[in-house]
Formats: structure tokens, C-alpha cells, sequence
């Protein structure tokens, strides 16, 4: 019903790139082989994937043969976690990660703790970051896994993942990120930093949805996730989504071979976006650290209204976004992450995400500007809470 | 997921605003929660006049605000208090059940506001008191029907 669409949602998924569905199409129709089959159309399908696993080996600094494709990123963290938990289960039953990872981290985590295992959840500072100094603290003798998110799909917040990397290399612990909002926004090289397994999902980076990766190194114990046919050498039964898995080869490609100049673009709409917001509305916040950030997120909390309603007026406008209150996370509290990083409920419920991609121009933030300061205060007219304030009373 | 109804409430809302000279003013729920409804009612002659709200809270909340302003003007104070959080959600064409919260909001403040009236007016009946005020995020104020039902 608007006129315009501005789709400022890009953590959520991004559209498949035209060049990734046209190296995706052939792999539907005529490329359709079983990729465990002997003849050639098999054999054709078995090349398709090897050259995507290539791919997203070269991506992030690791060996083909490290990687092993998914059905999601989800998956691939659900893998991660209690497949090192259970083949590791005779060294420790302890498992360390951090209080704002996403869910399918924290509830593998709390499954796991429900079959004795202990977890220890890191708490996170106000902007969202744990020190690589807490990681450290928090290793025991028992301490099997250190699994924490690379970036933070709400907030942006970047971990020191280097440093995480090497402590947990020094103490001998598995260390698993996830890092499905990070990879194809910021560079990562698994080698260097130490990482043991890193979980992706394509659909984050202009790939299609349903196909994630799981990488792990060399000489990592895992059990098998799902068990059956012989693919994945033996590690992910499931015939594979090959059309997906090309899909993701070829955006992980795309992602990575520019990713200064496609960094340069979001860190521009990122910093005027901040810096605008925080200049003409008041009672806002920033939420997250100010720089530790992924390029293309800014996560506001905007005093006095509900993000809900946010959200519903800005679609009203065109604008797709996303936010961390109750009314849109599925339950009767807003987001975890917001209320890890100290926000008051009331705060949290008040909340707007906007992440940008390869679509958005200076043109969507002019238009952004235009309409997001107008719908805030027309929240705040509607608000018994504003009232308060406009009256010289803030303490409500 | 939202009904064509609730959409019109929420967008172009009825109502809004304060009463200076109210004869009664309500408010329910807590920002904690999310939400929180201002219900202000002019009554003369035990007709309820004028009514206008302020909402904090979702678009459900600002809609079930919008449509119970409407509800209760030209309703006699007995008649008010009559209209169910039901009776203000089949006027919005329904709501998502995970919204029905909000309707039982909209009759919470419409109650809070006329136990304010009859307070000020020495009308207050004790027993009609309404418990559900202070209620956490999770309490659904049940009156006559189960959110289940939708």
C-alpha cells in the first residue's frame, strides 16, 4: 500500500543476487543429479559441490575439506555444540558462551544443560562486549567448548574473537563461533584467529535461504549430527541441496571478493544514520558499542514509545526494520540481548534495528530521515509516558 | 496479522488526547510491560460525553484505545462498564491471540476511569472494585472469557 519499499532489514535476510540464482538454476533442471550417484549427471553434481566448498574454504582462510554444508545456520550452530559437547563428553561437561548469543546457541545450550551438562553464561558489558579476560576466568579444568557469536545479530557488537581465539588454543578448549551475521560484512580468516568451527548461513549474504556451513577443523572431535548416507564424508547424512549449496559458493564468492568496498558503503549509511538520529531526536540511545560494529547496524532505543508501533508506522512508510520489543520477539519480555546490556524494560521495548545492504542508497537515509523523526513524535504525542516528561517531570 | 480495522485504529487513531476538565481518568498496565493505557472520560448526567486516551504500547494497544473511546460515548456509566475486552476486540474485527491482552487493557481503563468518576462523586460500590490493576506481564484479566477462545 506505500508507495515506496526501503528494506532496512538486512540481518534478517538479504535478496538473492541476480548472478547467484542464475549459477543456482541450471542445478534445479537439467544439473539434477544425485551428487552420491556414479554416472554423469551425478558426478556433475558432485563437482558443483566441491567447487562451492572451495569457495567458502578460500573465504574464510580454512581447507575445503574443513568445510562441511548444512541446512541452516541454525544448524550448523545446534551441530557445533552438541556435537563437541557429546564426542568430548569423557574430557569435561562444561561449556562457556555469552548471555546475548542468538537462540539457537543459548537454547543448545540449555538443552544440553538439562542432559548435565553446565554451562556458564558470560554476562556482557553495556555495549555488548565480553573481554577476552572473562573467557579466561571462566575456563575450568572440566571446560570442554567456549562458543560465543562473532557479532551480535541485534546490537552489532563485534567480540574480540582473535583474542578469544588464542586463549582458548592455549588452554586446549574447542572454541565454536557463530558468526552467521558477521561473515560477508567483516573480514575473518579462521587460521589466524583460532577458531576451531564457525557457523555460516547464506541467506545472510545475498544467498539463498535453507543452506548454512559448519566449519571445523582438522582434527576436531564431533560427533555426526544427523546420521544416514555417506555424504559429507560421513558427517551430515541428508542428500544435498545442491542448487543451495552452489548458491551459497557463489554469494560467499561475491561477499568476500569485495568486501572493503561493500564495508566502505555500509559504514557510510551506518555513521550518518547515527549521527542524524542522535541529532534530531531526542531521548535516544545507541545500543551496542559505537564502533566495535558491524558496518552496516544501528540499533536505537527510542524513549517513551513501543517498537511495535515503531515498526507498524515506518512499514506504513515503506520502511522495513525490525526491533527487540516484546510485542515483536514472541514473548512477554523484549529482547535478551537488550536487557543484557543493562536496558530497563521499558527502554528495551522501545527499541528499532536497522541494518543495511547492498540496496540501500544516501537517498533511503534522506527518506529515513524525513519519516523517522515525524513517527517518533507522533508516538510520543500518543504516549501517557511523554506526557509526563513534556511536563518537566522525567522521573516516571 | 493484523485485521483491516485494527490497521485504521492504529494509523489514524480516534480520540487521542487528554480531557482537561475529565470527570474521570484511568490508567492501567505499566511500562514494564510494554503498555500502558490512559483512559480520560467527560460524563454529565451519568452519560459518558467525551472520552480520549493516551497509549503507550503496541499497535494493538493504540487500536483497542481508539476503538473503546468510541465504544463508550454515549453509553450510560452502567453500560460501560459492561463492555467486554470481547465486545472491543469483535469490534476490531479481532485481534491475534497473542494480542488479546490489549483488549482486556482497554477494559481495565474504561473500569479504572469510571471507578475514578464515582470516586470523586462518592459513588463508589466496594465490591465492584477492580482487582486486576496491579496485575505482572503475564496476568491476563479475565473476566468472562478464556484468551484461548479467540
Amino acid at each position: 500500500m506505500a508507495e515506496k519499499f526501503i528494506y532496512m532489514d538486512h540481518a534478517a535476510t538479504t535478496p538473492v543476487k541476480k548472478e547467484v540464482l542464475e549459477a543456482m538454476l541450471p542445478y534445479f533442471t537439467e544439473h539434477y543429479g544425485n551428487a552420491s550417484s556414479v554416472y554423469s549427471i551425478g558426478r556433475e553434481s558432485k563437482k558443483a559441490i566441491e567447487e562451492a566448498r572451495d569457495r567458502v574454504a578460500k573465504a574464510i582462510g580454512a581447507q575445503s575439506k574443513e568445510i562441511f554444508f548444512t541446512g541452516s545456520g541454525t544448524e550448523a550452530d545446534n551441530w557445533a555444540i552438541k556435537g563437541i559437547a557429546y564426542a568430548n563428553k569423557t574430557k569435561g561437561n562444561h561449556i562457556i558462551t555469552t548471555s546475548i548469543e542468538h537462540h539457537a546457541v543459548l537454547h543448545a545450550c540449555q538443552y544440553l544443560e538439562s542432559d548435565g551438562f553446565e554451562v556458564t553464561y558470560l554476562p556482557v558489558n553495556e555495549n555488548g562486549l565480553v573481554t577476552p579476560e572473562q573467557v579466561s576466568a571462566a575456563i575450568k579444568p572440566n571446560t570442554i567448548l567456549i562458543t560465543i557469536m562473532f557479532a551480535n545479530n541485534e546490537i552489532g557488537t563485534i567480540q574480540p574473537i582473535a583474542e578469544i581465539g588464542r586463549i582458548a588454543r592455549e588452554k586446549g578448549v574447542y572454541f565454536h563461533t557463530d558468526a552467521v551475521q558477521a561473515v560477508g560484512n567483516i573480514a575473518i580468516n579462521v587460521a589466524e584467529m583460532n577458531i576451531d568451527l564457525l557457523s555460516l548461513s547464506s541467506h545472510k549474504f545475498y544467498g539463498p535461504k535453507g543452506v548454512g556451513a559448519l566449519y571445523i577443523r582438522k582434527g576436531v572431535k564431533i560427533t555426526s549430527f544427523l546420521h544416514g548416507g555417506a555424504q559429507e564424508r560421513g558427517r551430515r547424512a541428508s542428500t544435498e541441496n545442491v542448487a543451495g549449496i552452489v548458491g551459497l559458493g557463489k554469494a560467499i564468492e561475491l561477499a568476500t571478493g569485495k568486501l572493503n568496498e561493500y564495508n566502505a558503503k555500509l559504514l557510510a549509511l551506518r555513521e550518518r544514520t547515527i549521527e542524524e538520529v542522535m541529532k534530531n531526536i531526542p531521548f535516544v540511545k545507541l545500543n551496542g558499542d559505537r564502533h566495535q560494529r558491524l558496518p552496516g547496524n544501528v540499533n536505537f532505543s527510542f524513549e517513551f514509545i513501543e517498537g511495535e508501533s515503531l515498526l507498524l508506522m515506518l512499514d506504513m512508510k515503506g520502511i522495513a526494520a525490525s526491533s527487540g520489543s516484546a510485542c515483536t520477539s514472541g514473548s512477554l519480555d523484549p529482547s535478551h540481548v537488550l536487557l543484557a546490556i543493562g536496558l530497563p524494560h521499558e527502554i528495551a521495548h522501545g527499541s528499532l534495528r536497522l541494518s543495511f545492504g547492498e540496496d540501500n542508497t544516501n537517498e533511503d537515509i534522506d527518506y529515513l530521515m524525513e519519516v523517522l523523526p515525524m513517527i517518533v513524535g507522533r508516538l510520543r504525542e500518543m504516549s501517557p509516558l511523554y506526557e509526563t516528561v513534556k511536563r518537566g517531570n522525567k522521573n516516571v | 496479522m493484523y485485521s483491516e480495522k485494527v490497521m485504521d485504529h492504529f494509523m489514524n487513531p480516534r480520540n487521542v488526547g487528554e480531557i482537561e476538565d475529565a470527570d474521570g481518568v484511568g490508567q492501567v498496565g505499566n511500562a514494564k510491560c510494554g503498555d500502558i493505557m490512559k483512559m480520560y472520560l467527560k460524563i454529565d448526567n451519568n452519560v459518558i460525553v467525551d472520552a480520549k486516551f493516551k497509549t503507550f504500547g503496541c499497535g494493538a494497544a493504540v487500536a483497542t484505545s481508539s476503538m473503546a473511546t468510541e465504544l463508550v460515548v454515549g453509553k450510560t456509566v452502567e453500560e460501560a462498564l459492561k463492555i467486554t475486552n470481547k465486545a472491543v476486540a469483535e469490534a476490531l474485527d479481532g485481534l491475534p491471540p497473542a494480542k488479546m491482552h490489549c483488549s482486556n487493557l482497554a477494559e481495565e481503563a474504561i473500569n479504572a476511569a469510571i471507578e475514578d468518576y464515582k470516586r470523586r462523586n462518592g459513588l463508589l460500590d466496594e465490591s465492584n472494585d477492580c482487582t486486576a490493576c496491579g496485575r505482572r506481564c503475564d496476568d491476563v484479566h479475565h473476566h468472562d472469557f478464556d484468551e484461548d477462545e479467540e
